[in-house]
């Protein structure tokens, strides 16, 4: 069961994914919605509303521990890092690819594929890999899919393109 | 399908609440208490009402500062029609235009071409012609029109509840007949009967003032609110603010509710419909 923090934004996207791709999925807005877990979205939307509702709710807390893959698209990449839940250490600049007029969506090279998955919206931009980030794919020379163990990240949003790869990739 | 982008980031606002703002300052204390986007303008719907006079685009300065104070997106009005108050909102790098009622009509014959614009638009509708009329012409987003400044939240659920029974009737209609009626291409109400709701967000919108009734119109199913009036016009703004956000997260959940909705002063004071001399609804074709 992989769940998707559910307090805001696009949720739905990543449950129809995900369930297209063959997972059951459920969402999560308490602390108790993670027990049998086996991983989570943290979705795209704003990341002050999420990490707000995260540090409300102790969720935030209970992530630092959890011991399954969490994948974080656009605003979740942004809790995941080093400044925030510091789960990936990596250090990204917030709507650095500009307001909404320079929101684009393009393919991108991920792992020897062409994906038509790049849906960048306000993208936050990774500014910094840390030692032991693997980059998956890149955009522009800027790295844009990141992974640490179990902890993944993307500035797109693969969920509102038709592909599921990705999330076959993190959650089989 | 035209700007994939916008409709893109109107996704990302869901489950969110976008809240009216007139300067830095409120757009600070939205972004504090959990808003998704905040909706320049230079006075609230109900302020509008008030006044009277003509309802124009805010000045851009004013667009800026509060561009320049907060991080979450930036959204501001343009007036029915009047596609130089958008093209001014674009070059200020606006993130979503609101073609609006709540603003006095520049055009009475057509709304903005929003095909045109790399920025996204939302627009109001009472009904689903209205609403597809919108899309066809380019939105990117919906929200069902209530009666704006009014904290009365009848028309906001009159508009969904139409909605959705018109979208539900499909099925049994000649689809061609109606799309001739509505002025729009016969694809769009395909799509729409076969998705069974439509193929853009949906907020709701309009009289709006407490965390219970944002929490009505998620549970009728609306992606999301717009506060106007209902923040900045209660008692404890601030409190206000937090409440509706946590209520339209957890708008299945009613001992949330409770206790998001105890002492938060009072709500904007409130009118009803049949006392108004405008009714904002009823602007554009």
């Amino acid at each position: 069961m992989i769940g998707v923090l559910a307090f805001h934004g696009g949720f739905a996207e990543h449950i129809s994914t995900l369930r297209k791709a063959g997972f059951e999925s459920c969402e999560v807005r308490s602390v108790q919605d993670l027990s049998g877990l086996s991983g989570l979205i943290i979705p795209g939307g704003e990341s002050t509303v999420i990490w707000k509702f995260l540090e409300k709710t102790g969720l935030g807390e209970a992530l630092r521990v959890a011991k399954f893959p969490i994948y974080g698209t656009c605003a979740g990449m942004i809790v995941l890092a080093k400044d925030k839940l510091g789960l990936i250490d990596i250090s990204v600049e917030r709507n650095a690819y500009g307001r909404q007029v320079a929101s684009f969506i393009t393919d991108l090279e991920i792992v020897g594929r062409i994906l038509p998955v790049g849906h960048f919206i306000r993208a936050p931009k990774i500014t910094r890999v840390g030692e032991g980030v693997e980059v998956l794919a890149s955009h522009d020379g800027v790295p844009v899919f990141v992974r640490q163990g179990n902890i993944w990240a993307s500035s797109f949003h693969p969920e509102l393109s038709a592909e599921t790869s990705i999330h076959e990739m993190i959650f089989s | 399908m035209f700007n994939e982008e916008g409709k893109n980031l109107a996704q990302m606002l869901k489950g969110g609440v976008i809240m009216d703002v007139t300067n830095a300052e409120q757009a600070k204390i939205a972004e504090a208490a959990g808003a998704c986007s905040v909706m320049a303008l230079e006075r609230v719907p109900s302020d509008i009402r008030k006044e009277g006079g003509v309802a124009r685009m805010s000045d851009p300065q004013m667009i800026k500062d509060i561009q320049a104070a907060v991080t979450i997106p930036v959204m501001a009005k343009v007036r029915i029609g009047h596609m130089v108050e958008a093209q001014i909102l674009e070059a200020l790098e606006i993130d979503f235009i609101d073609e609006s009622e709540v603003l006095t009509p520049a055009d009475p014959f057509a709304h903005v071409v929003k095909k045109d614009f790399k920025v996204p638009f939302v627009c109001g509708a009472t009904n689903l012609g209205e609403a597809l009329r919108r899309i066809n012409e380019g939105a990117s987003m919906i929200r069902t029109k209530g009666e704006a400044g009014t904290g009365n939240v009848i028309e906001a659920v009159r508009h969904i509840k139409t909605i959705q029974a018109e979208i539900a009737d499909l099925g049994g209609k000649n689809l061609a007949e109606l799309a001739e009626l509505y002025r729009v291409p016969v694809e769009l109400l395909e799509q729409v009967r076969d998705l069974g709701r439509l193929p853009v967000v949906n907020f709701a919108a309009g009289g709006i003032a407490t965390p219970a009734d944002a929490a009505l119109c998620m549970q009728m199913g609306c992606d999301g609110v717009f506060v106007g009036s209902g923040i900045f016009k209660s008692s404890d703004p601030l409190k206000m603010a937090k409440a509706i956000v946590e209520a339209t997260i957890h708008f299945r959940d009613p001992k949330k509710l409770a206790e998001i909705s105890s002492g938060l002063g009072s709500a904007m004071p409130g009118l009803n419909i049949e006392d108004l001399s405008v009714r904002m609804q009823s602007r554009g074709i």
